[in-house]
């Protein structure tokens, strides 16, 4: 990131002193000082920087779990009780670390959907965007673990499912999933395992973020318009002005979530995560946390084997058919920056596929309450259409709608449009 | 370098191929190791067999052993169970087994009670829970639905009950796994 060109000078001696044996603070003032950028951002270009505080607050309450958690199946659920009763503040870190990770991924996904409104994913940006979506699988991963941990019946019977979903891999699937586990169950083994990898992803996605963002600083910021800065004019410097812009939209985004921390802590919980695992009883109805839902929405609109014709041999059981669906709508925002053929980056200027995203963002939310629902009658249907848009969305529309919409004309530049009004 | 030039290659490139080498050793056997002690210890592994007392299961009635950490339905059937599985055109069904091959001694059905699909743990083995059309058991996630003989027929899951292996230590007692 350390720019070789021309160097900056310090007025306080011992910032020039470190300076010239380890170039931090220019570092500091070329990429967020000084670094020039687009004029006319919104703010949904504030999630960003709130994904990344989101990022801080989760591994300083984990740590600070963790000194008062015990991984163990017998005593993980009650270790967790003793936190919310009798570890000084231990509910409200638990309380910040719970909700914390919803509100993690409520900036991440709104942050994914500005990307794909205003194309930030398009050339040059491929990069930028792949480290997102690794990150995104990451935070996934992290999330899943961590869910484990309290070991409740919600915990307990979440892995199972998910896990046992590995058992659809042909041939290797059984001895993948007893792997997974280091059992013939979900036990001890599986929760030991998973809270090492909970305490160590976190600090896996701050080095993939730091590429994430070193990637976008060779690039530069796209902006609401999708058109590249062309001169002096459509640029300014990120501090004070985004600094400024950002701290007050993290601010706000704070204030939301520690209201849901302090007043309704339990709005997003199960009650039967609040109940110890009994590896002998499923509960009634096994639902993961929202931010899962549309992907198991996904996963269970899978109902039909697919036979070879006229036989009972089956091709593709209904089970991986749901898997590889699962995994693919995730994979192919990989593909996007390629997928997407249109000569207009920002969907501001693409009218038609501007209802395609509206689309999008219902189908999702068919498969959030699909998800949520035991798959039969309406919801299952909701599921089936929903994964049927999704996946026309970007295999179908993306490519095809781009090379015949009829699109707007951008502004000329990112000044002319600050000019004419808009944003 | 051209004093050390010798015909097939310079002692430089001996010491990269020798250090490639013991390189490629030493990662191959930590990709070996590693992911390899994830597998079930020895411990987890010396559980795997148990021991169950079946002289108190009436006639037409199950329990729920525990087998590996996982449950075990152990149901004793009636003779009309019995004869319904065995009639049951078992070539046309998803996962085709006949009841003679899972089930060695007719009343006994010993099963693994764990579903196919995704794990979960199917009801109908405590009287008074559903046990589906098929009068065996039914999965509450996404709705399995198994038969007397455990095989799978309706709903998601691929395969039939596991049927553990097992012997009859005694008439009334049977070690599993
Ligand atoms: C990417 C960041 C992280 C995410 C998304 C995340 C997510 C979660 C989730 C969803 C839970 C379950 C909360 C509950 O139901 O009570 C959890 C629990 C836990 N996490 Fe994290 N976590 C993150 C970072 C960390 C870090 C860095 C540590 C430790 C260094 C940590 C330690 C723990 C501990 C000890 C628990 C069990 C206590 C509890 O359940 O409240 N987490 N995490
Ligand atoms: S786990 Fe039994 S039907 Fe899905």
């Amino acid at each position: 990131m350390a720019s070789a060109g021309k160097k900056v000078k310090f007025d306080n001696p011992v910032v020039q002193w470190i300076n010239d044996r380890l170039p931090i603070y220019s570092i500091l003032h070329d990429q967020y000082g000084n670094f020039p950028t687009p004029r006319n951002f919104n703010y949904f270009w504030s999630f960003g920087a709130i994904a990344m505080a989101m990022l801080g607050i989760m591994i300083v309450t984990g740590v600070f779990l963790a000194m008062s958690y015990t991984p163990h199946t017998t005593l993980a659920f009650e270790s967790i009780e003793h936190m919310m009763r009798d570890v000084n503040y231990g509910w409200l870190m638990r309380y910040t670390h719970m909700n914390g990770a919803s509100f993690f991924f409520i900036a991440v996904y709104i942050h994914i959907s500005r990307g794909l409104f205003y194309g930030s994913y398009r050339q040059p940006r491929e990069l930028v965007w792949i480290f997102g979506v690794v990150i995104m699988l990451l935070m996934m991963v992290t999330a899943f673990m961590g869910y484990t941990l309290p070991w409740s019946q919600m915990s307990g019977w979440g892995v199972t499912v998910i896990t046992s979903l590995f058992s659809a891999v042909p041939l290797i699937g059984d001895g993948l999933v007893t792997w997974l586990w280091g059992g013939f169950a979900v036990d001890n083994p599986t929760l030991n395992r998973f809270y090492a990898l909970h305490f160590l992803l976190p600090f896996v996605i701050c080095a993939v973020v730091f590429v994430h963002v070193w990637a976008l600083h060779v690039s530069g910021s796209n902006n609401p318009t999708g058109v590249e800065p062309k001169s002096e004019k459509d640029v300014i410097p990120f501090n004070p002005y985004y600094t400024t812009k950002d701290s007050f939209g993290t601010v706000v985004f704070m204030i939301i979530f520690m209201a849901v921390v302090f007043f309704a802590p339990l709005v997003l919980a199960d009650p039967a995560h609040f109940r110890q695992f009994d590896p002998m009883q499923t509960p009634p109805h096994i639902v993961p946390e929202w931010y899962f839902l549309p992907f198991y929405a996904i996963l269970r609109a899978f109902t039909i084997d697919l036979n070879i014709p006229f036989t009972h041999i089956i091709l593709l059981p209904a089970k991986l058919q749901g898997v590889i669906a699962m995994f693919s709508s995730i994979l192919l925002l990989l593909f996007l920056p390629w997928l997407d053929t249109s000569p207009v980056r920002s969907a501001v200027y693409r009218p038609v596929y501007k209802w395609c995203l509206l689309l999008l963002l219902l189908a999702v939310c068919a498969l959030t309450y699909a998800g949520s629902k035991p798959p039969e009658g309406m919801p299952l249907w909701f599921g089936i259409v929903g994964t049927f848009y999704y996946f026309l969305h970007f295999l179908v529309i993306v490519p095809v709608l781009g090379k015949y919409e009829k699109t707007l004309t951008p502004p000329a530049s990112i000044s002319e449009s600050v000019e004419a009004g808009h944003e | 370098m051209d004093s050390t030039r010798r015909a097939g290659g310079t002692r430089r490139d001996f010491l990269y191929l020798t250090a490639g080498a013991m390189g490629a050793v030493g990662v191959s056997s930590a990709l070996w190791v590693l992911p390899n002690s994830m597998n079930p210890a020895a411990d987890t592994l010396a559980l795997a067999s148990t021991e169950v007392d079946i002289s108190k299961i009436q006639v037409g009635q199950a329990i729920t052993a525990v087998w590996r950490g996982a449950p075990l339905f152990i149901r004793h059937r009636t003779p009309e169970e019995i004869a319904k599985e065995r009639a049951v055109d078992w070539q046309s069904l998803r996962d085709p087994q006949k009841d003679e091959d899972s089930a060695v001694k007719a009343e006994w059905l010993i099963v693994k009670g764990v579903c196919t699909h995704l794990g979960c743990i199917p009801l109908g083995t405590k009287a008074g829970q559903p046990r589906g059309e098929y009068g065996g058991w039914i999965c509450p996630c996404h709705g399995s639905q198994y038969d007397l003989s455990g095989r799978i027929r309706s709903g998601p899951a691929p395969k039939n009950l596991l049927v553990p292996p097992y012997t009859f230590v005694t008439d009334t007692l049977i070690r599993v796994g």
